[in-house]
């Protein structure tokens, strides 16, 4: 039949590939295991690589579909425009640089199955959707996806019971997170007979007029289920155990993609289909930022595992991040973005030290461990140190300018008390940034780390420590895209 | 010349310096020598260059010089802008003058990881001198904030016994200053709807904003400068940190509050300026007379010498607000004259502290007996701390004092109190260290200043005496620039005295 309505698949056409190639790995490594321990490291290297190679042809993909005006199909549930194509990139490299680290510690814990990749390829994949989405059904979709292969590599670490709780807990969290954004959906449903975020922009629009009671609830529910994915106060409860149990790799995944696009949802969501409410949800987006900020920086203070520690500080990070939702201007999501980027970068280029903190076979994860770190391994020292100094916000480090951008706009947008409290919870995050440069710079050395640990982790602290160092040199490129990715919240 | 990018020279030679040094490898000793000899050369080097400004200074002009300008952040017009005037231009050379000397001074004391300690001092170096040039709010905060790295890692690493807590209180003290004046600049750039200083300092902002703006400007400076009741970190920091640590501490961080008042407080926020003139004058006097109190009980040198720094940087508060020429240039002269004694003075006690490994005054006593040489050049810097006419620290406190009068007679009486004192605490000093009788076994075998030393301490006495006996070579430098910022206050105290703030 000539009129079978095929929706158009271009714009959509990364995200075919990719899952195209996740079903094919999954097969390849199906098919191919048998021959006990060595051939399944064997197919797990393999199915690694190929996996690299198919976030790199996605992420070819994306800059081929990119055209220069907005792409809905599939009924107006997806939407590629320049926002989407923005976040689909650096989604992408997190996940390539996630799993480009990840190998040598799964084969170091004798955890090096295929399926790691797979579930990797997965999440992304529902990130992509997340991020492309223009209708709740399409959303919902996307997080589902992404969050359920999320919590499988959250325990992938199967014989260790830390690893399993954190598997557990996130799920169980996250299941809880997925009913309350249901729920909202449902209401907002009920309230405005849509779910496509176009109509309802629209219904919403119409008189200027108080929305009804329902939709608002429904906007807090769904607001509550995005902030548990962002982790922001008081939905973070599960960060710190979840980073702390699940296998280090995977924390630093967690910490960036997943991240990164749900940030990314939730600007889409608040600014398009809620972007007349902006009276309604700010005052809840200031709230969750000022504690997420002050919550980040008091609670990090006393921890003593690292990976705890980076928790509380990515939660801190998304505070300052939703400084720029809470202005609500375009300026404000450029900020965001810039932000969110930076931060991604920082956080990769952390946890690649932290995977390289190995000594004798045994991964440390306390931060006392790296007590004299300058004197045993200086390059990585050194690494850390940028991270840690850029993330404080010390120019000319690049973490400074992602605090510049975001500040500018609270100012320009009158949101004097939320900068200023930004930036002294930003003195208070300082002290536990630095007592980690202290332990490497200030204490006598302890034992020196494994000189052959992490070998790809030490390009990746190479390429992100340069990034970070030479921001403030070339900061055009990215301001710039962020600037147009915003533009296309606000239709211009 | 003139088309010679001076100033980025000046600013990015120690860069220079520190890609060499990265690339040195092999054997730890020679790592060590060649570091020395390359952070030495480099630094010489761009003191070199940076006479070029001195030279090439046109003192008539009240404008900026030396300007450089390229686009930064088109998006924002920030734009990488430099050039120096005559409140800065001296700043610029007070940098280059001490960096070799503190290189040269840590060259023995510095045995652990010599390479990283030189790198720090000359990535240091290139944010001092880029403070002073910046000529773009954010290119200024950018050099303002980035010394925190250098110096946190210099008084961790280097550091006495106490040094992680002090390290940590000095990083944490001024970091939450500097966040503050982060927001003010940006209240200002997009109020005014530019980031460039020159353009700003003509800018009249709404006198209700000033106040605010003035505030978060003042919570910078005042913990740079530092002003009581917010120097406590200074002497914590001075104490902990190695000699050269302290020498650039006192001799050009402080500094960074005095010319943030001078460049940013006075010339863009006028109004709020004078509103907050008496708040200035009683912090400046309860510090100048509470700081010499407490120095003369100090039983540590470097602990005395520290609060001694605060009472002198309160006569830089003083001159500046009394907003006459004579004030200013004060206040100026004070800071440079200031910056060159205090460092004399740490170095002075890095010196014996080399030798004997103690700061306590009661090890020594009767040290003249060994080492005569040592105690004159002592003698000089600790009358030039004084303020004995002759020495640059005389003009510096003498301008102070005849701009305080002419402002506030009763500031001028209190603040001159604190000469008495100072006059008090360092010949006690003095006393102690230097006379009476040689009876410490430990002192037996001290050994008079070594070459090396002399060399050390050659130039600062050169520029002690030159800025003592004629003070006009630097006064004449910054006598125009002075001139159009005191019209400028001139206008705005007019202003503020005809319609008090609050009925605006």
């Amino acid at each position: 039949m000539a009129d079978v309505n095929l929706p158009d698949l271009t714009p959509a056409m990364p995200e075919i590939l990719l899952a195209v190639a996740a079903m094919g790995l999954l097969m390849l490594g199906a098919f191919t295991r048998d021959g006990g321990e060595a051939a399944a490291l064997r197919v797990s290297r393999q199915v690694a690589m190929l996996g690299l190679v198919a976030l790199g042809v996605t992420l070819a993909a994306v800059l081929m579909v990119a055209t220069p005006s907005a792409a809905v199909t599939f009924e107006g549930m997806f939407i590629l425009d320049d926002f989407a194509i923005f976040m689909k990139l650096f989604v992408l490299v997190g996940a390539a640089l996630s799993l480009f680290m990840a190998q040598s510690y799964l084969e170091l814990h004798r955890i090096a199955r295929f399926e790691f990749t797979v579930l990797l390829l997965l999440a992304t994949l529902g990130m992509l959707l997340m991020v492309s989405a223009n209708d709740f059904l399409g959303l919902y979709l996307g997080l589902e996806m992404q969050s359920l292969a999320l919590y499988v590599i959250a325990a992938f670490h199967r014989d260790d019971v830390r690893s399993n709780e954190a598997g557990l807990k996130y799920f169980v969290l996250g299941a809880l997170a997925s009913g309350l954004l249901l729920y909202g959906t449902s209401l907002i449903y009920g309230y405005t007979g849509t779910t496509s975020f176009a109509a309802i922009a629209d219904t919403l629009h119409g008189d200027g007029a108080l929305p009804p009671a329902g939709v608002i609830v429904g906007l807090v529910f769904v607001m509550a289920g995005l902030a548990f994915k962002i982790s922001a106060v008081p939905f973070h409860m599960w960060t710190p155990d979840v980073y702390e149990g699940a296998p280090t790799p995977v924390t630093a995944f967690f910490s960036v993609t997943p991240k990164l696009a749900a940030i990314g949802l939730l600007l889409r969501v608040m600014l398009e289909p809620f972007g007349s409410l902006f009276g309604q949800w700010q005052q809840i987006v200031i709230f969750i930022s000022v504690a997420s900020m002050v919550l980040g920086a008091f609670a990090a203070i006393s921890q003593t595992n690292i990976k705890r520690l980076m928790a509380y500080s990515s939660i801190g990070h998304v505070g300052y991040a939703l400084i720029g939702l809470a202005v609500g201007t375009r300026e404000g999501v450029t900020a965001v973005l810039i932000y969110m980027v930076i931060y991604i970068v920082m956080n990769l280029g952390a946890f690649a030290c932290i995977l390289c903190m190995r000594r004798r076979g045994q991964m440390l994860v306390n931060i006392s461990d790296l007590a004299g770190l300058s004197k045993t391994s200086p390059a990585i020292a050194l690494g850390l140190a940028i991270f840690m100094f850029s993330m404080v916000g010390i120019p000319p480090l690049a973490g400074f300018f992602g605090k510049l951008y975001i500040f500018l706009a609270a100012i320009k947008g009158g949101l004097f008390t939320l900068a200023i409290i930004g930036v002294l919870s930003s003195v208070v995050a300082a002290y536990y940034y630095l007592r980690i440069v202290k332990v490497m710079y200030f204490d006598e050395a302890a034992e020196p780390i494994d000189r052959d640990a992490g070998r790809e982790a030490k390009w990746v602290i190479l390429g992100t420590a340069l990034l970070v160092l030479i921001f403030f040199l070339i900061p055009g490129p990215l301001v710039s895209s962020a600037s147009t990715a915003a533009a296309a919240l606000f239709g211009s | 010349m003139r088309d010679l990018p001076i100033l980025t020279l000046v600013t990015f030679l120690p860069l220079v310096g520190v890609a060499f040094i990265l690339s040195v490898r092999g054997d730890p000793l020679m790592v060590a020598r060649n570091a020395r000899n390359v952070a030495l050369l480099a630094s010489v080097t761009t003191f070199l260059v940076s006479l070029g400004l001195w030279f090439g200074f046109d003192p008539a002009g009240a404008d900026f010089q030396f300007v450089e300008k390229a686009a930064w952040m088109p998006a924002l017009g920030l734009s990488y802008h430099m050039g120096v005037d005559g409140i800065s231009v001296l700043f610029v050379l007070l940098s280059t003058v001490l960096i070799p000397v503190c290189i040269l001074a840590s060259w023995e004391s510095i045995t652990v990881r010599v390479k990283e300690y030189m790198i720090a001092f000359l990535v240091m170096e290139t944010m001092l001198v880029g403070t002073f040039c910046a000529l773009d709010l954010f290119l200024f905060y950018v050099f303002f904030e980035g010394v925190l790295i250098p110096m946190f890692l210099i008084i961790g690493v280097w550091g006495g016994p106490r040094r992680v807590y002090s390290a940590f209180k000095f990083f944490l003290f001024t970091l939450a200053g500097s966040v503050l004046m982060l927001l003010a600049l940006l209240m200002m750039y997009l109020e005014a709807g530019t980031a460039d200083i020159p353009t700003l300092m003509t800018h009249d902002f709404r006198p209700e904003l000033q106040i605010w703006l003035w505030l978060a400007l003042f919570a910078a400076f005042a913990v740079k400068l530092p002003m009581w009741p917010v120097h406590t970190w200074l002497p914590d920091a001075h104490v902990e940190a190695p000699t050269a640590g302290s020498v650039i501490l006192a001799g050009v961080l402080l500094k960074y509050g005095g010319y943030g008042f001078l460049r940013f407080s006075l010339p863009m926020l006028p109004d709020a300026s004078v509103m907050f003139t008496p708040l200035v004058y009683s912090m400046s006097v309860i510090a100048v007379i509470y700081t010499s109190l407490v120095a003369l009980a100090q039983d540590d040198m470097k602990k005395l010498i520290a609060y001694s720094s605060v009472a002198h940087m309160a006569y830089v508060t003083v001159g500046a607000f009394s907003m006459n020429v004579h004030g200013i240039e004060g206040s100026l002269l004070q800071m440079l004259s200031h910056g060159i004694v205090s460092a004399a003075l740490f170095l002075i006690v890095g010196v014996v502290y080399d030798r004997i490994h103690s700061r306590d005054i009661a090890t020594y006593g009767g040290l003249v007996h060994r080492m005569p040489l040592y105690a004159a050049v002592f003698m000089l810097f600790m009358l030039a701390s004084v303020g004995l006419p002759g020495t640059s620290g005389f003009i510096g406190e003498f301008l102070v004092l005849v701009g305080a009068f002419q402002a506030n007679s009763w500031v001028a009486l209190l603040t001159a109190i604190g000469m008495i004192l100072g006059a008090a605490y360092m010949l006690y000093l003095y006393r102690r260290v230097i006379f009476g009788m040689l009876t410490k076994d430990a002192l037996k075998k001290i050994t008079d200043l070594t070459p090396r030393e002399i060399a050390v301490f050659a130039p600062l006495v050169v520029l002690v005496v030159w800025m003592g006996v004629y003070p006009d070579s630097f006064l004449s430098i910054m006598h125009a620039s002075v001139e159009q910022l005191v019209d400028r206050l001139a206008t705005a105290q007019a202003d503020v005295a005809a319609f008090p703030l609050a009925l605006r």
